[in-house]
């Protein structure tokens, strides 16, 4: 899509070194989120002392990438592919941040329930998990998506979305009857619920990243836009 | 030619209906056997912004000297195709026409400021003089009506007798403005209005090229793209004489269609 150099090659080392960083980012991210799922799975604590550490270096870096693109604007006063590569980025950031602290909950709620020592944790375990992979390679295919620039992939994604907020409901009324069953049970399965609710909104900001990579490419915004808005808008030649 | 998009979706928060100020269809234009400009054709929108942008000798201020008939002055030029004035459809380019009707019409503002060397007053009573206007009432009236319009009446009221060269290079390029707007022209053409100027003149310029639009069409050619992109509601982009993409500035600086465009005002351009 970007073709060519600019004639100011500083800006174009700028630009590759905006594109290399959220990458990296995103990786960072990628192996917090897994390693906040694994630890939730084998109730390993320490490993969620790691995931908070990962995540002061997120935001860390949110702060870092946000004054690069102040300074990108205003030096270079990007237009057309430029600019939206640089919209794109900072939006991609922000959703990349959040993905982490939300990693962080389910980090702390892990150690939470480990604390406690609750029956609660093996029935639900298998769904929490089928839905935490499936969070997971959302955020893996967006961040793949944002690599190559592909506005199908990243269209992809955002459909699978649907099928994590469908996961988050079931669990959620599986853990209700739970509840109803065993009060003793209410303090963990709650703590559980919070898990469950962390993962659906890694779901959400994939999603927002996937349509990120749409806008760069595109040019189409397609924040709460439909199924065929979405359709139409990779369609359309860039 | 179709008006393209609808009022409720029109650029840089414009008002009112888009209709057709001027059109160019198949414009060639010839500096003896060298063809500047090939076969452009484009839309000039009442009440609107136009601007024409591209690399040094893409043939902007070629195209923009066609519109009143500045070409004339030299031997050996030749147009093709035509430029129409609506709505009554004057061909501007049309031999039968006289070019002095068409730049009563169509008023034009220069890179370099150049007030005529006379008083403050007599560069902007000029063109009415010249269309019979004798009556110094009137002319005070309408003098007084374009220093206004042009935002330099405040700065100049009491200084109207002294020397036009005395002004700043802002205030000079204003009084050419006002020059120009005296004789209620339909359509004013800007080549690089501010290229001159400093960053302060250059925001008043801008602005008041906002404020002119509502009652006259504007065509301007500028090297600045960002002034393209604050200034004007619709973009032409040539190259070599041809017109590469033209649309509403909006899409042409946040997608355009073409590459070569994207090229050139993402500084790939070379």
């Amino acid at each position: 899509m970007a073709s060519g150099e600019h004639t100011i090659k500083q800006y174009d080392q700028e630009l590759e070194s905006l594109r290399a960083r959220i990458l990296q980012m995103g990786g960072l991210v990628e192996s917090q989120l897994r390693m906040a799922i694994d630890c939730f799975e084998r109730a390993d604590v320490r490993k969620a002392d790691q995931v908070v550490d990962a995540d002061e270096r997120v935001d860390a870096e949110e702060v870092e990438m946000a004054r690069l693109i102040l300074n990108l604007i205003v030096r270079r006063q990007p237009a057309a592919n430029d600019l939206r590569l640089i919209m794109g980025v900072s939006r991609a950031v922000t959703d990349l941040e959040r993905i982490g602290d939300e990693a962080t909950k389910i980090a702390r709620a892990a150690r939470w329930i480990h604390d406690k020592d609750v029956v609660v944790r093996t029935p639900r375990i298998r769904d929490i998990r089928v839905s935490a992979e499936a969070a997971l390679s959302m955020l893996h295919g967006a961040l793949d998506a944002f690599a190559r620039l592909d506005a199908v992939a990243a269209a992809e994604i955002i459909r699978e979305d649907k099928g994590v907020d469908e996961q988050f409901r079931l669990i959620l009324r599986q853990l209700i009857t739970f509840m109803m069953e065993d009060p003793r049970t209410i303090t963990g399965s709650l703590d559980t619920v919070w898990v469950a609710k962390a993962i659906e909104r890694i779901g959400d900001h994939s999603k927002n990243i996937a349509g990120d990579v749409i806008f760069i490419v595109q040019g189409e915004d397609v924040r709460h836009a439909t199924q065929e808005e979405i359709e139409r808008a990779i369609s359309q030649p860039n | 030619m179709d008006v393209p998009i609808e009022v409720s979706e029109q650029p840089g928060g414009a008002q009112g209906p888009i209709t057709l100020k001027a059109e160019v269809r198949d414009l060639s234009f010839f500096y003896g056997d060298f063809q500047s400009l090939k076969n452009l054709s484009l839309p000039i929108y009442e009440q609107r912004v136009t601007a024409l942008i591209g690399p040094s000798g893409c043939g902007k201020s070629t195209l923009l000297r066609c519109f009143n008939r500045i070409h004339d002055l030299y031997p050996g030029n030749r147009y093709e195709g035509s430029i129409t004035l609506h709505p009554e459809q004057l061909e501007i380019l049309d031999r039968a026409v006289d070019p002095m009707d068409v730049r009563m019409r169509i008023g034009m503002v220069f890179q370099k400021p150049s007030p005529f060397p006379t008083t403050v007053f007599e560069n902007v009573a000029y063109g009415l003089r010249l269309r019979g206007v004798r009556a110094k009432a009137v002319l005070a009236e309408k003098v007084e009506q374009a220093l206004r319009d042009a935002a330099l009446w405040d700065e100049v009221k009491d200084r109207l007798a002294q020397d036009a060269s005395n002004l700043s290079g802002g205030q000079q390029q204003r009084l050419c403005i006002a020059r120009a707007l005296a004789t209620d022209p339909e359509l004013l053409l800007f080549d690089e209005p501010t290229s001159a100027l400093d960053p302060i003149a250059t925001a008043s310029i801008e602005e008041l090229v906002d404020e002119l639009k509502k009652r006259v069409s504007i065509l301007i050619v500028t090297h600045n793209m960002q002034q393209a992109a604050r200034c004007s509601d619709y973009t032409a982009f040539m190259y070599l004489g041809e017109l590469v993409e033209f649309g509403a500035t909006e899409q042409i600086f946040l997608k355009p269609s073409k590459k070569q465009t994207e090229d050139y005002i993402t500084g790939r351009f070379g």
